[in-house]
């Protein structure tokens, strides 16, 4: 049979046209999702296909090159991570635990987390920072590639619904205080105290392409990293190692790993079971 | 007509599943000869302990999936909790901690779509007991994608919606008593 004419599966048809939807993003508007991990990135373009009632992703390309009001709804659905406060209590604890006492001993503190999303780890770091006495000689620097992210990020506000679960996280976290000392409850949304947010700079930056950000104590980038491939992995975990200060210390995903990365030799192990990493002397 | 030799078996359980996996995993021989991606729910908190609750009972190598790990044949991988299970075109594992999927995470549907995808009229799906319907959807695109499906007769199994949902989305699927699944598994990927 001509090779141009032989059957072809409807999902391999999808495959092109994921690809050329992501260069078209990429071209239009430099939003660069093409080494994003394929079957996830497929699933949310897919998601937002039926969302608009389009026939197709090729639709779907057509409408977001030709109308700039697509572009925030469709990084809707290709970025936005719904996270929890305290999510992996684990993690937090290891933080206050064995993280914060070697931070107490510097006068000046930086802290970036990269991929913030609508906010939630930025509320719970600025809360474990505050308690564990760190708040006020720190600088926060909330990142994210969506700036509807960033604006909730910013606004602190959550369903009310959502704060259970929020509370039941902080308090195996090791939480000395209520979390419900640090919102107040309006109309079935919990509005975070502005004085969480005095010393955090929310900012666009992206993994992607953007540089360095400089000399950092503490990296948080928790279920970021699980979206790309593994060159677009090498490149942020390189932008980490040179973005940490000497002794910077480096939290990803518990299901993420530097194992495979060429600067994993950068870190070394400090809280493995939490997927802490602490930057080796150069 | 020869039928595509399988390349990978994807199972999805729920409640009655720990018992209805050691009712089959445990039978399988140590060279079952495609890998083994399985979606059973449990409750979100991260003592994964599945894994090692089967190994130890198994032949076959039974470990939790890890992100973009390359699948062997004869390795079980279970989804660890919290995070879906998906399979890249390259036949790849990856993880992802996006929302949740028929109130799911991991679900059922995620694994079996993407894996419909990757692996086509090579895959084989497998529905056990379950008291939610994840799996339905995904059980069709195994179908859509001309791979066999199998499920969990509703009748004996410990919990019927998951069953019977699948069997309502893919009407074709092969319906068995658990006790008859391992030996038709085992007969998965023989030339």
């Amino acid at each position: 049979m001509d090779a141009a004419l032989s059957p072809v599966a409807p999902h391999e048809v999808e495959d092109i046209e994921i690809q050329l939807l992501l260069e078209a993003l990429f071209q239009r508007y430099h939003y660069d999702f093409r080494h994003y991990a394929r079957a996830s990135i497929k699933r949310r373009l897919l998601q937002a296909r039926t969302h608009f009632g389009l026939p197709s992703l090729t639709a779907l390309q057509e409408r977001v090159l030709h109308d700039p009001e697509m572009l925030p709804l469709l990084l809707g659905f290709l970025t936005v991570q719904v996270s929890e406060m305290f999510r992996d209590p684990a993690y937090f604890r290891a933080l206050r635990e064995q993280v914060l006492p070697h931070l107490r001993t510097y006068p000046s503190l930086k802290v970036w987390i990269a991929g913030c999303s609508a906010g939630e780890e930025v509320y719970s770091l600025a809360i474990l920072f505050r308690e564990e006495g760190l708040f006020d000689r720190t600088m926060f620097y909330a990142t994210d590639i969506n700036p509807d992210a960033l604006r909730a990020a910013e606004a602190g506000v959550y369903s009310l619904d959502r704060i259970r679960k929020f509370t039941e996280n902080h308090q195996k976290s090791g939480g000395r205080t209520s979390l419900s000392d640090y919102y107040t409850a309006d109309y079935g949304r919990a509005v975070f105290d502005k004085s969480l947010r005095a010393n955090v700079v929310f900012s666009d930056h992206s993994l992607v392409s953007d540089a360095v950000f400089g000399e950092m104590q503490l990296i948080s980038c928790r279920n970021v990293m699980i979206y790309f491939d593994r060159p677009l992995q090498d490149r942020a975990v390189g932008l980490f190692k040179d973005s940490l200060a000497r002794n910077g210390f480096l939290g990803i995903g518990s299901k993420e790993s530097l194992r495979f990365s060429r600067h994993a030799g950068a870190f070394a192990d400090f809280v493995p079971e939490e997927k802490i990493y602490r930057r080796r002397e150069p | 007509m020869t039928a595509d030799p399988a390349r990978a078996l994807v199972i999805g359980a729920s409640a009655g599943g720990v018992q209805a996996l050691l009712a089959i995993l445990p039978e399988l021989p140590a060279d079952f000869p495609l890998p083994v991606l399985i979606v059973l729910h449990v409750p979100a908190d991260r003592s994964n302990v599945l894994a090692p609750l089967f190994a130890s009972k198994c032949a076959l190598t039974v470990k939790e999936a890890e992100d973009k790990e390359p699948t062997q044949p004869g390795v079980v991988y279970f989804a660890p909790s919290d995070y879906h299970l998906l399979v890249e075109a390259d036949g790849a594992l990856a993880l992802s901690s996006d929302e949740l999927v028929n109130y799911s995470r991991p679900s059922i549907d995620v694994l079996f779509e993407s894996a419909a995808d990757a692996y086509g009229a090579g895959l084989v799906g497998l529905v056990l007991t379950g008291a939610n319907e994840d799996g339905a959807a995904g059980l069709k695109a195994v179908a859509a994608a001309g791979g066999l499906t199998f499920v969990e007769d509703p009748a004996s199994a410990y919990a019927r919606p998951m069953p019977e949902a699948a069997l309502r989305a893919c009407p074709a699927a092969q319906v068995m008593s658990l006790a008859r699944i391992p030996e038709v598994l085992k007969g998965l990927g023989q030339a």
